[in-house]
């Protein structure tokens, strides 16, 4: 059998896409940091290469020989644990995102062996194409939060504490939002696959028939990411840096891969389920996915940029008072002209 | 498959102990997550999917993550600095709670028989199978149990008005 050689393939592939996604992630960072620059009228970081563009390497080397130091009297386990939980939440939801539509022919001649690839959608542009996609995309980023309240606690300072506590409290309250807005979506495609829904939305792009769903999505999107304006967990007035204010060195960096990581998958996502996908003219799938998913990073910078942050019990009040019930309105609507229309 | 049952069925059991025996609630708590992901793992190895991302999402992704909140919340001094000592008495009814559950469950393992399964239905576990048994065969029960969750929420909202006051 040639199953060696389809195990190799799949290794080959996730590897790919995991190395993609971490240099994207990494290119973000110094993406933020010039487009902020350019917003406050500064460079940005231009030394390390040029533009700058060797500054993330640059940074990762100085985080990884920085000193590691615990804090005594932390919880040295639950200490390490916590950085890892964020950073592995983050890279998981990306298997079940279609990037692509195919990126191979249906079966190949590997040294002689005729392999059929359509065994475990090898030959399509998505890792693994679950029949639960988005389900299992919100299951995995619903795990992010233990990250930051178990590293917080563990920590054993009040800020890194407070700063896990609240970010608790909001993650519980935007996952309503978040899970609600996409439920327009899932009708309309009627599929929870997504590369089902990308292919739904051949002839004409959900965010059509979904404006609604689009913006609460998003508005919850930057509440489940804790970017401004809602990045009240790691207030600098208040709470230092919040859950990650015990963190040095390479962990630190880790949890900074993770905050990145989930806002590039909540990008991606709302490509996949609002922006059609890899669907659009003339350029391959995978430079169209590409573009409208840095088109929506650049918009996370930009509010970043502009906007002020909430206070706290505005945060909590917007949610539930606000977006929950426009969520609910959306879904009634909907289905109301899906009845009759 | 067998395999991969046993090693989710051991650490169910063992984390499931572990639950009760930690004196940190924090633990406690970390240790009944790790008991949600492997009821879930067995979910999956049931064919059961949907029940399987859902276990996830609603268990250790929401009530687990409120169970921690409060009792970070409310538990900031360290557990082992000594609580509140036990009654004999309350030891003795738990050790009889206890006791009593036990021959019941054992009493009931004694009288089922366990049969082959039946085999699966096409489709069976995933999100469309679910919802069509939801709104067809146990319609009753379904809608049952929303109206008592908006009677849990109201009941909510009436105790923190009444906070309020």
């Amino acid at each position: 059998m040639n199953l060696p050689v389809l195990v190799g393939l799949m290794v080959v592939k996730i590897t790919l896409v995991l190395v993609v996604f971490l240099t994207t992630i990494a290119y973000v960072v110094l993406m933020e940091r010039k487009v902020l620059g350019f917003i406050q009228l500064r460079y940005g970081p231009n030394r390390v290469g040029p533009w700058g563009l060797l500054q993330p390497l640059a940074d990762m080397i100085k985080l990884l020989f920085k000193e590691e130091f615990t804090p005594p009297h932390a919880n040295k386990t639950l200490f390490e644990l916590a950085p890892m939980i964020v950073a592995i939440t983050a890279f998981l939801p990306l298997a079940a995102i279609p990037f692509a539509d195919r990126i191979l022919p249906d079966s190949l001649t590997i040294y002689g062996y005729q392999v059929d690839l359509t065994v475990a959608a090898l030959n399509r542009g998505v890792v693994a194409d679950v029949n639960i996609g988005l389900l299992y995309i919100f299951a995995i980023s619903s795990l992010a939060v233990y990250g930051a309240v178990i590293g917080g606690w563990a920590s054993n300072n009040k800020y890194s504490l407070l700063g896990g506590l609240r970010l608790c409290a909001q993650m519980v309250s935007y996952e309503v939002a978040l899970g609600l807005s996409v439920i327009g979506v899932l009708m309309v495609a009627g599929s929870l696959s997504l590369v089902t829904i990308v292919e739904a939305q051949k002839s004409m792009w959900f965010i059509v028939y979904q404006p609604l769903g689009f913006l609460l999505y998003l508005c919850a999107a930057f509440a489940e990411c804790a970017r401004t304006p809602f990045d009240l967990i790691e207030c600098e007035n208040e709470l230092v840096a919040g859950y990650q204010t015990e963190y040095s060195s390479m962990k630190w960096g880790l949890l900074m891969l993770g905050e990145y990581g989930h806002m590039i998958i909540a990008s991606a996502l709302a490509v996949t389920l609002f922006l059609g996908g890899w669907q659009g003219p003339f350029l391959p799938p995978i430079v169209w996915f590409l573009i409208k998913t840095f088109a929506l990073i650049f918009l996370f910078i930009w509010v970043r940029g502009t906007y002020p942050r909430f206070r706290f019990d505005q945060l909590m009040y917007f949610g539930w008072k606000v977006l929950i019930p426009l969520a609910l309105l959306n879904i009634l609507l909907t289905g109301v002209v899906m009845m009759y229309l | 498959m067998e395999v991969l049952f046993l090693i989710l069925a051991a650490v169910a059991l063992i984390s499931g102990v572990l639950v009760v025996i930690q004196v940190n609630p924090v633990r406690s708590a970390l240790y009944l997550i790790l008991n949600f992901f492997t009821v879930a793992g067995i979910y999956l190895l049931a064919h059961a999917e949907f029940i399987a991302a859902i276990q996830v999402i609603v268990y250790a992704g929401a009530i687990m993550v409120l169970f921690l909140f409060v009792i970070m919340l409310l538990n900031l001094r360290h557990p082992e600095e000594g609580g509140e000592k036990q009654h004999l008495a309350q030891k003795l009814s738990g050790a009889a709670l206890a006791g009593v559950t036990a021959l019941l469950v054992i009493y009931t393992c004694t009288r089922i028989n366990l049969g082959p399964a039946k085999e699966n239905v096409p489709g069976f576990g995933s999100a469309e199978a679910v919802a069509r048994s939801l709104f067809t065969d146990y319609l009753l029960p379904f809608e049952v149990t929303s109206v008592l969750l908006l009677v849990a929420l109201i009941g909510a909202v009436i105790l923190a008005w009444a906070r309020l006051d």
